[in-house]
């Protein structure tokens, strides 16, 4: 699909590690949702995770910028330990953006104040400065024309593409993704796919839960199979796809390829 | 081309006539059907009995600034009641040649507050504005200062007492009753059940009995030789109630922001304080604008209870007018007068409230 980002992705260098999770369990009450949990991402890397519905997918992003709390375990984002301390959330919200399936864009802002609310009130930057910035990433996204419209006067991907700008106004170190294109209408995905792999190309950090096959390829460094709370199988996209070890990602892949 | 010629014949193609004017109006809101001619022509037959009798007891046979007995003479309503005790009825017992300082407090308040409703001077300099208003309307009620005449807070009585009884009692209350409901959402189980106790605990009492309370047992409590003004206290205890409903209100907008804007506000690192004030409050209190409007229509009219506690509010002060002897018996005429203003009142607030909804609708 895209072959020269493909070569670029092979021949990384293996940045430093950005997030670091060590043998993190978690349970919703006495559900055990994640069972240890070991993962590595490294500064510029790509990283997809699929599974069935359930496994734990969301649970496990969302474990990294504190959204639900682990409760064994490490995960050291940044240099920075999750703990219960308020302050290194904070600290690490920050760093960490986040794109969710619904967009979760704020009804009563409008665009560009949806866009500078996080740069002005958190990282303290000039508005004038975060409005330039807003400017910016909503040209990057290509919906600059829109940037007094209020979210509702938007379509889906549209809002999808706001929401990204939204966290990248942040300027993040990594960037979280939580099916970005799965509450979207098949014509609109591609607009979005197109953003994040610009995204990719630019060498941003990227952990997304994603089904898009197309894009894991294209774009991805490593695929990780989770099921029942635990990474079954991880390798290189196209090792993944084509030449899966497991029972239960063979059985997998067979079910979402025969959905397409 | 396409385009223009279809729409040339769409401008041509005009409804019906028996569907639009008046005469399709009629058809279509009042008589549209069997039953609704029916009602039509009933509600008709009933104003039209009504009406000119009305019109001819307040107008053609009316007095407006007559003696009583030349009301009675007349037998139409008699507004003399109104004209000739107007400065009693709007300012009670406040010195009669010091009433230009009540009246210009209340000309002062009408200032901010028609300033305030417009959103574009929701500015620094209101704030200020208030400030000095306010320091300015107390000082014309009570006085004592640059030449004034000291008046006695027992004298305050009439139309100012129930604005600064409603006026406080409403701007107070709302951001208690916000903060009530934001604690009945903590996740701090101390000072959950605080709000949950209290928010209950007042709304399973009437405002009669809390307004008792605070002038009747409260001051049992107080120390020897230490009293709080009888309006100070009314005036807690009408915030303490209005608060509790307002609480319940809002708590239904918080209820109403689903869990993704949390979540994103908090994804960006927007702490507890930005996360509400920025995003959550905004969009839940605008939910809940009617309902919150209905509970301050109703604690503004629920302030002439305060008569029971002594205190000389609008109501008390007409009341008093009718007892005398000269004055007997026109109470309809009276009542229709206090009505006017108190319904002025709750109007204006209840159609400054659909503006704000309109104005904060923005295509969502
Ligand atoms: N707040 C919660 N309380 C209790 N159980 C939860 C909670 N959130 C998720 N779960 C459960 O945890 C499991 C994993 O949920 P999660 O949302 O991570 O799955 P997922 O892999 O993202 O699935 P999907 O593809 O459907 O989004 C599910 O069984 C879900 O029912
Ligand atoms: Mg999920």
């Amino acid at each position: 699909m895209n072959n020269e980002l493909q070569k670029n992705g092979d021949d990384r260098s293996p940045g430093e590690p950005i997030v670091e999770i060590t043998a993190m369990h978690k349970w919703f009450g006495d559900f055990h949702v994640l069972r240890d949990i070991n993962l590595t991402v490294h500064k510029g890397e790509r990283i997809i995770i699929c599974g069935p519905s359930g496994s734990g997918k969301s649970t496990l992003i969302r474990c990294i910028n504190r959204l639900e709390e682990h409760q064994k375990g490490r995960i050291i984002v940044d240099g920075i330990e999750l703990t219960n301390d308020l302050k290194n959330i904070g600290k690490i919200r920050e760093e960490v953006g986040m794109v969710f399936q619904h967009f979760n864009l704020f009804p009563h802002l409008s665009i560009l104040e949806n866009l500078t609310l996080g740069p002005v009130c958190v990282r303290k930057v000039p508005k004038a400065e975060a409005e330039e910035t807003a400017m910016y990433y909503l040209e990057k996204v290509h919906i600059a024309e829109q940037a007094l419209k209020y979210p509702g006067q938007l379509s889906g991907g549209q809002q999808q593409r706001v929401a990204i700008a939204r966290s990248l106004c942040m300027r993040p170190k990594v960037m979280l993704f939580d099916e970005p294109t799965s509450a979207l209408d098949p014509e609109m995905i591609k607009e979005v796919l197109d953003v994040m792999i610009d995204l990719a190309q630019e060498g941003m950090t990227m952990i997304v839960v994603s089904h898009e096959m197309g894009f894991a390829k294209s774009a991805a460094h490593r695929v990780l199979f989770m099921d029942e709370g635990e990474i079954v199988e991880e390798n290189i996209p196209v090792e993944f796809f084509e030449n899966p070890q497991h029972e239960r990602t063979k059985l997998f892949l067979s079910q979402i390829l025969h959905m397409e | 081309m396409v385009d223009s010629s279809q729409s040339i014949q769409a401008e041509q193609l005009k409804p019906p006539i028996t569907r639009i004017g008046v005469i399709g109006w009629l058809r279509a809101n009042l008589f549209n059907s069997v039953f609704n001619s029916f009602l039509t022509i009933v509600t008709l037959y009933f104003l039209w009995k009504i009406v000119p009798a009305f019109v001819r007891w307040a107008f053609i046979d009316s007095s407006w600034n007559t003696t009583g007995a030349a009301c009675r003479a007349a037998g139409g309503a008699c507004w003399s009641i109104v004209a000739k005790n107007f400065r009693f009825i709007i300012f009670g017992f406040f010195p009669y040649e010091s009433q230009w300082r009540p009246l210009v407090a209340m000309i002062l308040l009408f200032i901010l507050l028609l300033l305030s409703s417009n959103r574009r001077f929701w500015r620094k300099w209101l704030g200020y504005a208030w400030l000095i208003g306010l320091f300015a309307m107390g000082l014309l009620l009570k006085g004592g200062l640059f030449g004034l005449s000291s008046v006695d807070s027992t004298k305050w009585s009439g139309l100012p007492l129930t604005l600064l009884l409603s006026v406080f009692g409403l701007t107070a209350a709302y951001p208690l009753g916000v903060a009530l409901a934001l604690g009945r959402q903590s996740r701090m189980p101390a000072i959950k059940s605080l709000c949950v106790v209290y928010i209950e605990t007042i709304r399973g009492v009437p405002l009669i009995s809390l307004l008792f309370m605070s002038s009747v047992m409260f001051p049992l409590f107080l120390p020897e030789g230490i009293t709080i003004n009888n309006i100070l206290r009314a005036q807690v205890a009408i915030i303490l109630f209005t608060a509790a409903y307002i609480a319940e209100v809002v708590r239904g907008g918080l209820q109403a922001i689903g869990r993704g804007q949390y979540e994103a506000a908090e994804s960006m690192g927007l702490n507890y304080s930005q996360k509400m004030r920025l995003i959550i409050l905004p969009q839940a209190l605008k939910i809940v604008i009617p309902p919150t409007v209905g509970i301050l229509i109703s604690a503004f009219k629920d302030t002439s209870l305060v008569v029971i506690i002594g205190l000389y509010d609008l109501l008390k002060t007409t009341q008093s007018t009718l007892s005398d002897p000269r004055w007997m018996g026109f109470s309809i005429e009276a009542y229709i007068f206090i009505a006017l203003i108190y319904f002025a009142g709750c109007f204006s607030m209840s159609s400054y409230s659909r503006r704000l909804e309109r104005e904060l609708y923005r295509g969502n």
